[in-house]
């Protein structure tokens, strides 16, 4: 009790240096038995690699696991590598995906993108000359449009099923469903057909943004529900408790309490519908125009830029024009999903 | 009010000597009991008393609750005992309307608070809640709001007009027991509590909006007996401005906070009132067999 002050803070829990060495051994000795199964059989190539390697190391760390603790460790250590194998080929493809957009869009990135349009130029000429300025406003005024739609029918929709758990709840909460697996074609031909055809007789970007309302709509009352089902039953009994109207309850207790929930849903609805091209393609005419009027004239869009290049190109300019707009758009994504992230941890913490 | 209240309550508090005597010696129940001096109804000048008049409840096809007739005389403590499965959660929720809550949840019968029933035709339900407070078994302050917000939130969300918000504040957290400890903290969030100064918050909460009557669902269930022993003072405190109602598996805490208890029982069908006595009546001489294999401790 004399060397109190002698106390340091250690943790014994984590892995000794000689497991620690024993954990690297292993390791390296399946990457030599990759390399000798790569060669004595039909493996070969990058992938038969990545086989090899996996086989060589679930098995040598499944034996050397049963060696020192029996049956259950080796069980627990084959799960463990088998699911870190899976999360390794679940990244492989977003790292590919990152790695080619930003390695391919890098060269088109100017500083013009954001300043000019492409009323002035075809997508074959010079990279230098043009824009995407009309595609991003566009999709800005059709996502905010889209969001102003949807936000009240959704979180509204979300409290029927879950506040006021209605007649209707089992129907309308299998619609909502349903209506997420709606292709986004079929939002797209749904406005085309109910209401551009017969009543407006005219492409422009409020058409777009009720297509994709169609689409965000399912997605933003789902993860909404979900995170309302979350607030204990004890809560609102509380409210209710003190003579509070179930409004009053729902307005300061439920939704105060999920407001970070209700964040992360919106953005993940947005996210979802930021990308979409094809009911963008069939009713909002894609303008290369600047146009800040939703209401009349076509109107342009980052998916619809990307498609266009794509479509209409073929030159190297082109290329690097479709690449840049892939990027910008991939960065708005992950800037939303980052947010989203933000949003929901820091109030969790609290 | 002062002189009558006075008196006994002081006299039946429990001090933290006598909780050690109760728990050591087995038999003391009735010893604990008889310590309180059983107020005569009607004499308490605040408050309303409630009338539970032949109430049945269901739960769909399951009827939970059989023909309960039971007063609970104004300014008094009634506690409801009885084995787990008996109905008393459900009979204490009937008293403030909280039982509908429960989909297929169905009742009979009437509940009287002064003189009118709270199940009649045309009656405003959260007015009903207003008059009968709640404390709930968990506690359950609102996270999104600070401790201070906490306590006014029934008058914010009844849309009350309170003229001096600050005082009404000290007034339901000194009541509670709780202003001491969170005084220099009420604009920290309610989460910051320990479960004990979190159910005397909920407590606190429920009497900003000056009921008259409490419901208190084993309220010390999940707490350490230091918090239980903080919150039966506050109990016999409130008890001389309103009536309470309080449910609890703790026979001791029946003895020592109630002057009426009222044993319920369920024999695999509904629950049953199997009898009410002053608490120390039915802890000493209970007139049931049943009543008295139960809190002599021979099953339950």
């Amino acid at each position: 009790m004399s060397n109190l002050d002698q106390v340091k803070p250690g943790m014994p829990w984590l892995p000794t240096r000689k497991e620690r060495s024993q954990k690297a051994l292993s390791f390296l000795l399946s990457v030599l038995a990759s390399v000798v199964l790569l060669f004595t059989t039909g493996l070969n190539g990058k992938l038969g690699w990545v086989i090899a390697f996996f086989i060589s190391y679930v098995s040598i760390s499944f034996i050397t696991e049963y060696r020192r603790a029996g049956i259950p460790a080796a069980q627990d250590s084959l799960l463990t590598s088998i699911s870190r194998f899976a999360i390794f080929l679940a990244i492989i493809p977003i790292v590919s995906i990152l790695a080619t957009v930003i390695s391919k869009g890098w060269r088109g990135l100017h500083w013009g993108l954001f300043t000019q349009d492409m009323s002035q130029a075809t997508v074959n000429d010079s990279i230098e000359t043009g824009g995407m300025l009309a595609a991003i406003l566009g999709t800005f005024i059709m996502v905010g449009l889209a969001l102003i739609f949807t936000l009240p029918i959704s979180i509204l929709t979300a409290l029927y099923l879950t506040e006021i758990k209605g007649k209707f709840a089992g129907l309308i909460r299998f619609l909502v469903q349903a209506m997420s697996g709606v292709p986004s074609i079929v939002a797209g031909l749904f406005i085309l057909s109910s209401i551009v055809y017969p009543i407006t007789q005219s492409f422009s970007g409020l058409m777009g943004a009720l297509a994709l309302s169609i689409l965000m709509i399912p997605t933003v009352a789902r993860t909404a529900e979900e995170v309302l089902l979350l607030i204990p039953n004890d809560l609102r009994e509380a409210g209710l408790a003190l003579g509070a109207t179930q409004w009053r309850t729902v307005a300061m207790v439920v939704v105060p309490a999920v407001k970070s929930g209700l964040v992360t849903a919106i953005i993940l609805g947005v996210a979802r519908i930021i990308g979409e091209t094809a009911p963008l393609i069939l009713v909002t005419g894609g303008g290369d125009a600047t146009n800040f009027n939703p209401v009349s004239g076509p109107m342009g869009s980052i998916p619809f830029y990307v498609w266009k290049a794509f479509l209409l190109g073929g030159s190297e300019e082109s290329s690097y024009r479709t690449w840049a707009g892939i990027l910008v758009l991939l960065v708005w994504v992950l800037i939303l999903f980052m947010a989203a992230r933000l949003i929901s941890s820091r109030t969790r913490k609290r | 009010m002062s002189t009558h209240g006075e008196v006994p309550q002081e006299n039946s508090q429990p001090k933290p000597g006598d909780k050690m005597k109760t728990t050591t010696t087995p038999h003391s129940l009735a010893d604990l009991a008889s310590a309180r001096v059983v107020k005569a109804p009607g004499t308490q000048p605040i408050g309303s008393g409630l009338e539970a008049r032949g109430v049945h409840a269901w739960f769909g096809k399951k009827h939970a609750l059989k023909d309960v007739t039971l007063d609970f005389a104004a300014g008094t403590v009634t506690a409801l005992i009885g084995p787990s499965g008996c109905g008393k959660s459900t009979f204490l929720r009937t008293l403030n309307r909280m039982h509908e809550f429960i989909p297929t949840a169905a009742l009979a019968g009437e509940v009287l608070l002064g003189g009118k029933d709270i199940y009649a035709a045309g009656t405003d339900v959260t007015k009903i809640r207003l008059r009968i407070g709640m404390v709930f078994q968990k506690p359950n302050p609102f996270p999104s709001m600070t401790i201070g917000q906490n306590v006014l939130s029934g008058i914010k969300l009844a849309q009350l007009k309170v003229s001096n918000t600050k005082e009404l504040m000290e007034e339901c957290l000194v009541r509670a027991g709780l202003w001491e400890e969170v005084k220099d903290r009420l604009g920290e969030h309610a989460s910051a509590l320990s479960g004990g100064q979190q159910q005397r918050l909920c407590i606190a909460r429920s009497l900003a909006v000056r009921p008259e009557v409490l419901l208190m669902d084993e309220p010390c269930s999940a707490l350490d007996p230091g918090s239980t022993f903080r919150i039966e003072q506050t109990i016999s405190e409130l008890s001389r401005t309103m009536t309470i109602v309080i449910v609890t598996h703790n026979m001791q805490q029946a003895a020592r906070v109630s002057d009426y208890s009222a044993f319920m029982l369920s024999d695999g069908g509904p629950g049953e009132l199997v009898e009410v006595a002053p608490t120390n009546e039915l802890f000493s001489r209970p007139r049931d067999k049943r009543t008295e294999d139960y809190v002599t401790g021979r099953f339950g």
